[in-house]
């Protein structure tokens, strides 16, 4: 689905459904460099499940036309001026990595309009290692090497995708390698300079769902769980043996933890 | 600087698509001999039937042995997944049919394997779809070639039998410039020698019958997705940018960006062709990809040491390897190839066709049949077997001679490999010039 914010061309795909806004809606929000596509099976489930979907593209990513904003509050501002062009006064907020700093941002921001909150790898801080930081940079592929060593669980690393026949790494650094170049550098960069996750946390009124992975070496699950003690209404969920890509590497599991927590759904 | 210690392809030809069976902790992949897999509730079933959730339906599909062996042969070519199928000509077909419709057009190299050839051009034709053939070492005849009804460009990493090798960084960069995905036969390579992804091909398939399993006992293919194919952008292929009312509207590219072609393989191509393969086959092909790189570089050693025999040898006219000076893809070879250009090859016996037919029914160690890529020495000859169904044209266009004959090597001692082609080539030089013996 194409719809404008900002007077630019913005993407969101739906689900495979129609997007109504007057059905209960949920927001997807993507992380660094990655687009819509990382939401599929969520995606396609709420929207067949009572909701109306719209997994976004920010800007300057995937189908979205644009420049990526500097800052995860630039982005969250963003995210309230889609959330408006869709005409929805109130969303479900769901994001992963960048896309949970993002939707923790907003929900802090505009409480009012959120109606529940899921973070997917979140941190209240989100510090990149220079080599990384300095390879995306330089748009030098050894930085979608590093993100996907980082990204998956060692476990992960070898495979076992639960979608019969995909590897997750190839899959992985090709999204990655699809962003242009610069938006990899711009989201990292970002997140590096995003600091202030604890005193957003203690802002959220939404109830609020952490999904974390046990081997996250991106955002290590006890940074998670102590940004879930810092929500005043949050739970959080550990899934064993999975890293930062958590939906791929545990697809279902994923699902799980959000239906229980958006299922059945409410006006 | 930090490095990004991902396994390596080693590593990955052991272990790449399986954790240790959840179920009872099985090392080996296990056999997970099922048609069907039963549904927790309704409501689960219906998602999985939609594409909501993750996992196995029904085998014709997928199943959990063969989602090991997609996942690892994925993993080695590095692409982002692959869908395993019945045979390699299956691979072929389920790449073609997930592509196009009537009225579209191949350009495909000349030198391929015969099979592939039939199909192009005896059968597809019949369902409304034209193939254009060129030659392989000629970029600039893919690009003559192309239409504006072309939805793809093929050709095999090793020419089929004379071991052209194609240019494929050149023809791949042609082919994009025409907004059409390369698909690439890595058979005769396999991803130990040669990664076709890492030099611009989009799509990948193997007749794993041959090296990927090695011992020549289960028939079986595969099509990988580089996932590096822009099928939005290119705007000719509907199948994947346009919804799909076999699957509730569907937009396959929308929702599984790069992996939108091997999605679309599976959730059409397996369900509705059906020609998947067997997880007992499947689990076969796992053992054989195990020692994929270890035997693949015994191989090429092997080959090395016989091709070097024969070019010396006075009963021999000619020798197709791409690593000899006499071979005028050399230079490309070592660009492309410098792991070695496997182990199937042919040579021209001087005394034509009874010279052959002596050659090929004295020899002990080499098996006379139709297959290649086995751990045990092979030989053919293609203008009677393989290849019978081109005519005098097309034989010459793909470089098959009447005393050709193609050997596959294996992984016998290469003495041995040596001694029976010496005796051979004796019995088959007295056939030719008995007088001259005399
Ligand atoms: C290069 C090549 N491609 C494809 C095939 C077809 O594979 P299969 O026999 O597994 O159908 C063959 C089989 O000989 C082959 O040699």
């Amino acid at each position: 689905m194409e719809f404008a914010v900002d007077g630019l061309r913005t993407f969101a795909a739906t689900g495979g459904r129609p997007f109504d806004p007057a059905r209960p809606a949920i927001l997807f929000v993507h992380g660094a460099a990655n687009d819509h596509s990382v939401w599929h099976l969520p995606a396609r489930h709420f929207a067949h499940h009572g909701y109306s979907v719209a997994a976004v593209d920010l800007p300057g990513h995937g189908r979205s036309e644009g420049e990526p904003p500097a800052t995860v509050a630039e982005m969250a501002a963003w995210l309230g001026r889609a959330r408006e062009a869709l005409g929805l006064e109130r969303a479900v907020l769901a994001g992963h990595s960048m896309g949970s700093l993002i939707v923790l941002c907003a929900a802090a921001d505009d409480p009012g309009a959120t109606k529940k909150l899921i973070l997917l790898g979140p941190a209240a801080a989100m510090p990149v290692h220079d080599d990384l930081l300095d390879a995306a940079r330089r748009n030098d592929h050894k930085a979608i090497d590093l993100i996907t060593y980082w990204g998956l669980s060692a476990a992960s690393q070898i495979g076992g995708h639960r979608s019969p026949g995909l590897w997750m790494n190839g899959g992985g650094q090709r999204l990655l390698e699809r962003a242009d170049d610069g938006v990899l550098a711009a989201g990292l960069a970002a997140c590096a300079a995003f600091a202030d996750g604890e005193a957003l946390a203690r802002a959220i009124e939404a109830e609020t769902l952490l999904i974390l992975g046990e081997r996250d070496m991106m955002t290590p699950m006890k940074g998670g769980i102590a940004l879930a003690r810092a929500i005043p209404d949050a739970r959080h969920v550990v899934l064993a043996g999975c890293g930062h890509t958590m939906l791929a590497e545990r697809p279902n599991e994923t699902l799980d933890a959000m239906r229980d927590f958006l299922l059945p759904a409410a006006l | 600087m930090v490095d990004a210690k991902l396994p390596k392809f080693d590593t990955l030809s052991l272990h790449a698509g399986q954790q240790p069976d959840p179920a009872t902790g099985a090392r080996a992949v296990p056999i997970y001999q099922t048609t069907s897999y039963v549904f927790p509730d309704t409501d689960y079933a219906a998602s999985l039937f939609n594409l909501e959730r993750a996992g196995h339906i029904y085998t014709r599909i997928s199943n959990p042995t063969t989602a090991v062996f997609e996942e690892r042969i994925a993993a080695l070519e590095g692409g982002v997944g692959a869908v395993a199928t019945a045979s390699g000509q299956a691979a072929l077909h389920l790449a073609v049919a997930t592509l196009m419709d009537s009225g579209a057009h191949i350009v495909s190299s000349a030198s391929i394997y015969g099979g592939s050839h039939n199909l192009f051009t005896h059968t597809l034709p019949r369902f409304g779809i034209a193939t254009t053939y060129v030659d392989p070492r000629d970029p600039a005849a893919f690009e003559a070639a192309i239409r504006p009804e072309t939805r793809l460009v093929f050709g095999e990493t090793l020419g089929n039998p004379g071991l052209e090798v194609m240019d494929l960084p050149r023809i791949a960069e042609i082919a994009h410039g025409a907004r059409i995905p390369v698909l690439i036969d890595n058979t005769f390579a396999s991803p130990a020698l040669f990664r076709p992804f890492d030099h611009g091909a989009d799509l990948v398939l193997h007749s794993a019958t041959k090296f990927l399993g090695g011992h020549g006992v289960a028939i079986g293919g595969v099509l990988v997705d580089g996932g590096t194919f822009d099928w939005q952008a290119s705007g000719k292929f509907p199948t994947l940018t346009e919804p799909y009312a076999g699957y509730h509207g569907i937009n396959f590219s929308e929702e599984f960006g790069p992996g939108a072609f091997v999605m679309r393989a599976r959730a059409e191509g397996l369900r509705d062709f059906g020609a998947s393969m067997s997880p007992a086959n499947a689990f076969y092909l796992i053992q054989g990809v195990e020692t994929l790189p270890v035997r693949m570089a015994r191989h090429v050693e092997n080959a090395r040491r016989i091709v070097a025999f024969l070019d010396g040898n006075g009963a021999v006219s000619w020798v197709g390897w791409p690593e000899l000076d006499s071979h005028p893809d050399r230079a490309l070879a070592r660009r492309l190839l410098p792991k070695g250009c496997g182990a199937v090859f042919s040579f021209e016996i001087g005394g034509g066709r009874e010279a052959g037919r002596v050659f090929i029914e004295r020899l002990r160690l080499f098996s006379h049949l139709a297959n290649v890529g086995d751990a045990k020495s092979l030989v053919i000859h293609p203008a009677s077997t393989t290849h019978q169904q081109m005519d005098a044209a097309a034989l010459e266009a793909a470089g098959i001679g009447e005393g050709l004959v193609r050997l596959s090597v294996g992984l016998e001692d290469p003495d041995d490999l040596i001694e029976d082609l010496d005796q051979a080539l004796r019995a088959a030089a007295r056939a030719a010039a008995p007088r001259a013996a005399e």
